[in-house]
């Protein structure tokens, strides 16, 4: 009796030490889900709700310093154009379970052949996006493929995606390169373009001129990738393939999905975004050089996982990865706006409110798998 | 043929293959490679440059490698944390605010010492965020990533703090009347230590069960969380030892430049060296020699005359080849394609004979 009570207690607790792991490939996986999506939206509402209050507190302490102006919170959008196309297809490969490093060198590199190639050779405007984006197509495939279909670890082969990137970089050309209003005036219009907005929203500086609040295509173009992205997620087959690979590899190979190609597609996703992400950068910052966009991807993870996306996979929204952008962005205004303070400060912030959320995260998960 | 086939096999081909090659292109390309020259009491050539260069990255490989086992993760603070300790280090020595300093505000060893004792507890932070709050190693890491080379350009005052005492450069450079470069003995100390632990107590055995299946480990007894723990602080001791070597070399902390990509760096020497980043068993002389490959690579690179900007490529192109050929998917295809040309054989010669 004895024996078979302790033998009972010892199942008990290794069933109850295998609840408390995180990568659970539990059996009822839609269930999973159905009840992960609760701790998630709450996520979502919670970095939606700290990005306002962050953005509110600034302009009550900064009101003197125009930080309570539309143009400031536009400027916000217009500085992180580029940032908000990348997270979108991070969270892409986020969600499959992967994760893709070699953004921020893929951007680099993107500005780098925008730069040469209309600075420097002076081909035309089109054909220099056309290319880059092809490029970001290509680059992907090959990424994808090694992750999809060779099955090697994301982590890797994105690293030695960085590395080629940034020395690619480096090979078409070490010096920096700007694209002048007479190298390529029509890039350079596009860079300059400014779209205002209604009147009203304006107001009188000290010189006592209308200042009239104005945002740049790149923001255009960064917003419309957001929403065509989240349509994506939510509405299409690839969509919810992508979801369902990140929930459980071999639940979704059960259920007769091609893991391979939508993680293939899912790698071709984020570099073209990347691409994107890397025009609307070019045309914030028009030179080229080999330093550009450096540490972007960790911003890109960071944004993606204050935006409430797991690095298990399976769970995350770019609509959260937007405000992600928006919260990273809005301490680095502020910090700016302080004057006073150094800017590794915004640093340290971001990392303790990424450290803050990876915490809930991980309560969350620990509440929910007790529930169980 | 078998005999190959079985040298193939072996655990440590992978790694000694690669270092081969790339000293055997080095021998080509330049054949005064490998002669080494007395100079003013102290030893020249490429090959004590290699052996002094990878020094920080042999010891962050050592560290890496116990996290890459133990979590299927990898850390990717390393680098930033070695910068962290590098300008801790330089703090204590010189007092904050203190731009140049020729006389130390405390005895060396201390300041060292506290450059070592903070990679550690930054690894402890790493170590209770993955082990107590089960957070993936590479989240879990990336806050210190972003904050660590923040706080030691805050602790050095936003600017560079050089420590102009004679004494300071020994563990970077050379201690006076030996040819040798003190971070090579550093490395060797470090070896030694964290092998004499793995081998002499159960941990090594430990630090794989619990990587092959944490679950079963814990079942059969053994306390995951703890070994997990432990390994990200033996991680974060070897950064801060590699930041404190990194800034006694220019005596002086550099915050932004101490330790850049170095993360990258040991994670590659990791990989080349044999073993899996989906954790489980690991080879620690694999990940030496793949820190010193990696680092010979560079130092090529850079005698070809490639510039430092531009040798990533070749970094990129060398780590694609070798995971692919490491890629289970790949090596089963060859299997396939070799059995397959067997049965054809074998096929062959049966027809032969019956004829």
């Amino acid at each position: 009796m004895k024996t078979g009570n302790t033998l009972l207690g010892r199942t008990g607790n290794a069933n109850s030490s295998m609840q408390h792991r995180p990568r659970n490939m539990s059996s009822n996986t839609l269930l999973h889900r159905t009840r992960s999506m609760n701790s998630n939206t709450l996520l979502l509402v919670i970095t939606i709700v700290l990005f306002f209050v962050m953005y509110a507190a600034g302009c009550l302490i900064y009101a003197d310093k125009g930080f309570a102006h539309v143009q400031t919170f536009l400027n916000l959008f217009i500085t992180n154009a580029g940032l908000i196309c990348v997270p979108c297809g991070m969270t892409c490969v986020m969600l499959t379970g992967g994760i893709d490093i070699s953004v921020g060198s893929l951007v680099a590199m993107d500005c780098m052949i925008l730069a040469y190639g209309m600075g420097v050779k002076g081909h035309s405007c089109l054909s220099q996006l056309i290319l880059v984006l092809v490029v970001g197509i290509v680059f992907g495939f090959v990424q994808g493929f090694l992750v999809g279909y060779l099955q090697i670890q994301p982590f890797i082969v994105t690293m030695a995606g960085l590395f080629f990137a940034r020395g690619m970089t480096a090979v078409i050309c070490t010096d920096q390169i700007s694209i002048t209003q007479f190298s390529n005036p029509a890039y350079y219009a596009m860079a300059n373009a400014k779209i205002f907005l209604p009147r009203f929203l304006g107001y009188t500086n000290s010189k006592g001129k209308l200042q009239i609040p104005f945002i740049r295509p790149t923001v255009l173009i960064a917003l419309a990738v957001v929403i065509v992205i989240f349509f994506v997620l939510k509405y299409t087959r690839f969509g919810r393939n992508l979801y369902a690979v990140g929930g459980s590899q071999v639940s979704a190979a059960m259920m007769g999905l091609d893991v391979k190609s939508t993680k293939l597609k899912a790698y071709v996703l984020s570099s073209f975004l990347c691409s994107i992400g890397g025009i609307c950068y070019s045309l914030n910052t028009t030179p080229g050089s080999v330093q550009q966009a450096k540490g972007f991807e960790m911003d890109a993870i960071a944004s993606a996982v204050i935006g409430g996306t797991l690095l298990t996979g399976g769970v995350g929204n770019v609509i959260g990865s937007l405000f992600g952008v928006l919260t990273t962005g809005t301490i680095t205004t502020l910090v700016t706006t302080n004057g006073k303070l150094l800017s590794s400060w915004a640093n340290i912030a971001t990392a303790a409110l990424l450290c803050f959320f990876i915490i809930l995260q991980s309560i969350f998960a620990y509440v929910k798998n007790r529930n169980k | 043929m078998s005999s190959l086939k079985r040298l193939v096999k072996k655990k440590l081909f992978l790694p000694i293959f690669c270092m081969i090659l790339v000293l055997l292109i080095n021998l080509l390309k330049s054949p005064t490679f490998f002669s080494i020259a007395i100079n003013n009491g102290v030893l020249y050539g490429r090959l004590i440059d290699i052996l002094n260069r990878g020094s920080e990255i042999a010891i962050l490989a050592v560290g890496q490698t116990l996290v890459v086992a133990v979590s299927a993760g990898t850390d990717i603070s390393v680098g930033s944390v070695m910068s962290l300790s590098g300008c801790f280090c330089c703090m204590l020595l010189a007092g904050y605010g203190v731009n140049s300093a020729t006389t130390l505000a405390m005895p060396m060893i201390v300041g060292m010492l506290g450059g070592v004792l903070m990679g550690a507890l930054c690894g402890a932070f790493n170590g209770a965020l993955v082990a107590k709050l089960k957070i993936q190693p590479m989240v879990a890491t990336l806050i210190l990533f972003t904050a660590a080379r923040a706080i030691g350009l805050l602790l050095c005052d936003n600017q560079i703090t050089y420590i102009r005492y004679e004494p300071y450069k020994y563990l970077g450079n050379f201690l006076p009347g030996v040819p040798i470069p003190t971070p090579i003995f550093i490395t060797i100390a470090v070896i030694l230590v964290v092998s004499i632990l793995l081998k002499k107590t159960a941990l090594g055995m430990y630090i794989q069960a619990v990587g092959i299946n944490g679950r079963a480990a814990r079942i059969s007894g053994i306390n995951s969380d703890v070994i997990c723990f432990v390994c990200y602080v033996i991680c974060g001791v070897c950064a801060g030892i590699a930041g404190v070597v990194a800034s006694s070399r220019i005596y002086s902390a550099d915050s932004n430049n101490i330790g850049l990509n170095f993360e990258l760096d040991a994670i590659l020497a990791v990989a080349l060296g044999g073993n899996s980043l989906a954790g489980g068993k690991f080879n620690l002389p694999g990940s030496i020699i793949g820190a010193y490959t990696i680092q010979a690579i560079t130092t090529t690179l850079l005698a070809m005359g490639v510039s430092t900007d531009q040798a990533p490529v070749v970094k990129a192109i060398i780590v694609v080849i070798i995971v692919i050929v490491q890629a289970p998917t790949f090596k089963a295809w060859l299997e396939t394609r070799s059995a397959r040309r067997l049965a054809a054989e074998t096929a062959g010669a049966g027809e032969e004979a019956s004829e």
